[in-house]
């Protein structure tokens, strides 16, 4: 299958070296010019742009993290002026408030590029007509797909997500040759697919599914149930968005387009760069995103770099599936949970004197994760009568959903319920075997 | 009369129920009354009981969440029709009832009756 850039898609590691060398060099000054809380932690280093020659002293630089996301809300990040800045897309927060992240028009560009490459590189082109059933949004999924579809000139049918059975036939009616979503909604589809036994109207030739994480079992499911090949992507709001990384047709891991995001696996614990091939932490640079560039970005997914050539020709690395974090991140139904947003909401219920104790329980039944809420029951939230503490439930319920993006159940449970291992409630219980 | 109610959150789960009223056996507090408010997850049990201050704080030691509530205990003619002209009485006083539930006085045999009304000044009046 053929390449959407071949020449950067194909460069000796020589070439790339060298190119992102130059582009480093270049992103480092104007973030150093342009962004505070970088030139900051340089000055703490005692460092200059000038003492930044190539990727080879990528190690010397500050790491950045999801909290400055948060302590520079919503612009603090940004090094371009504002009248540059041509979109904005959003993500969650590890407490109430969303991150946002800035998009120059170049840099809408760079993202749907890296889509261009993926959906390329499974085979779309001209002539294939792409159903994009992520949610369309501030959420990055639905327009970056969106935008790499368009890009290679694929006729797209922007779906949003939601309403299964308008789904499945509108992909039969429109005769749709691939399918972007969730992996856990392509199960979902597919299940009713089957249900339907609709397999033969479909004209599905592939799906290209990511936001969360998923299994090669999902996946043989999937390719049986739509009768496709499924392919994986990654990424992530503060480094672009879907398009960061993806898989070719070899299914063998997902290239990271390192001509413009630098992958680093480190140590999380001694934060040290690890040798290439080691599992770690994956940290990305991304050096030519202009908008809200980031230096040295700790993304908490654990995984692999695999630098051994690739079948396809592509000599970018390819970044093994993340299988963990290194915080305590949820990833229910593609969108991202922290435990801390949820006390927060709790908190806020209760006068904020004391978070109630309270317990988190995902898990997956008919290929859709179910999110519930244990609270204990308190002082505060009880009353003598039915209609306030259901009141009270409905309203914990609706601001969890507003914080969140996403609905989960609230359930009221007994004080000192909970299961506590060293005075401490255990907050997640992840029940989902991916 | 006004009593005072004592009303505990229960887990609607089996064996919540038998704890509290273990504590209360445990603790030798005799229950006049008890009834249950509950949907599908969680109930609110309602109590009058011998001894409603030691019995609160019992509870509160013991870590269940309880709550005073002010009531009104009345007992009535056990007769046909008694229980529909108190209430007769009190809406004709405009008084609304958020629930009622009734027992049988041990010590009397008679027919009582809890209410929780939701303006108690104006009921106090009512039944002076
Ligand atoms: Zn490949």
């Amino acid at each position: 299958m053929g390449y959407w850039d071949e020449k950067k898609e194909t460069m000796s590691r020589e070439e790339l070296t060298a190119y992102q060398s130059e582009k480093l060099v270049w992103q480092v000054k104007r973030c150093y010019e342009n962004v505070e809380c970088f030139r900051t932690r340089m000055d703490e280093l005692k460092l200059k742009p000038e003492d930044i020659h190539g990727i080879e002293d990528l190690p010397k630089l500050p790491f950045s993290y999801k909290k400055d996301l948060r302590d520079y809300y919503p612009y603090g990040l940004f090094a371009a002026p504002m009248k540059d800045i041509v979109r904005i897309h959003a993500s969650s927060g590890t407490t109430g408030k969303r991150i946002v992240a800035g998009y120059t028009r170049n840099d809408l560009d760079i993202w749907a590029d890296g889509a261009a490459r993926v959906l390329t590189s499974v085979g779309l082109g001209e002539g294939d007509i792409i159903q994009i059933s992520y949610g369309y949004g501030l959420f990055t999924g639905g327009l970056g797909l969106h935008g790499g579809a368009e890009k290679i000139g694929a006729t797209v049918i922007p779906m949003s997500s939601g309403n299964t059975a308008l789904q499945i036939q509108t992909m039969i009616d429109l005769k749709a040759t691939a399918l972007c979503c969730t992996p856990s909604y392509a199960m979902y589809l597919g299940e009713e697919v089957q249900r339907l036994g609709v397999q033969d109207q479909l004209s599905l030739k592939v799906g290209i599914f990511g936001a969360e994480p998923w299994s090669e079992e999902m996946r043989k499911n999937i390719e049986a149930a739509l009768g496709i090949k499924a392919y994986d992507i990654y990424g992530l709001t503060e480094i672009i968005g879907p398009g960061v990384s993806g898989e070719c047709e070899y299914q063998a891991g997902m290239h990271v387009w390192e001509d413009n995001f630098i992958p680093e696996i480190i140590d999380p614990d001694t934060l040290e760069p690890l040798p290439v091939g080691s599992e770690g932490e994956l940290v990305f640079t991304t050096i030519t995103k202009e908008g809200m560039p980031m230096i040295r970005y700790r993304t908490r997914d654990i995984c692999r770099l695999d630098p051994t050539p690739c079948k396809c020709g592509r000599t970018h690395y390819r970044m093994m599936k993340p299988h963990g974090r290194t915080d305590d991140m949820l990833i229910i139904r593609g969108v991202n949970v922290f435990p801390s947003q949820i006390e927060e909401v709790l908190l806020g219920f209760n006068d904020g004197e004391i978070t109630p104790n309270y317990q988190i329980i995902v898990d997956r039944v008919n290929h859709t994760d179910t999110f519930d809420i244990n609270v204990e029951m308190s002082e505060k939230f009880f009353a003598d009568d039915m209609k306030s503490i259901q009141k009270l439930e409905n309203a914990i319920v609706a601001k969890l959903r507003s914080v969140l993006g996403i609905g989960a159940k609230v359930h009221l449970v007994s004080p000192q319920s909970i299961t506590r291992s060293e005075g401490k409630a255990k907050r997640v219980i992840d029940k989902r075997t991916i | 009369m006004f009593a005072t109610q004592l009303s505990v959150f229960v887990e609607n789960k089996t064996g919540r129920l038998s704890e509290i009223l273990n504590t209360f056996s445990e603790h030798h507090i005799d229950i006049r009354a008890l009834s249950i408010a509950e949907n599908s997850e969680f109930g609110i049990l309602r109590l009058i009981v011998s001894e409603t201050e030691r019995a609160y704080d019992i509870l509160k030691r013991e870590g269940f969440i309880v709550k005073k509530t002010e009531v009104l205990s009345l007992q009535m003619e056990d007769k046909p029709g008694a229980l529909a002209q108190l209430v007769d009485k009190l809406s004709d006083a405009g008084v609304g009832i958020e629930y009622l539930y009734a027992f049988v006085s041990r010590e009397d045999g008679g027919a009582n009756v809890v209410l929780r009304l939701d303006d108690t000044e104006a009921a106090q009046n009512l039944f002076k």
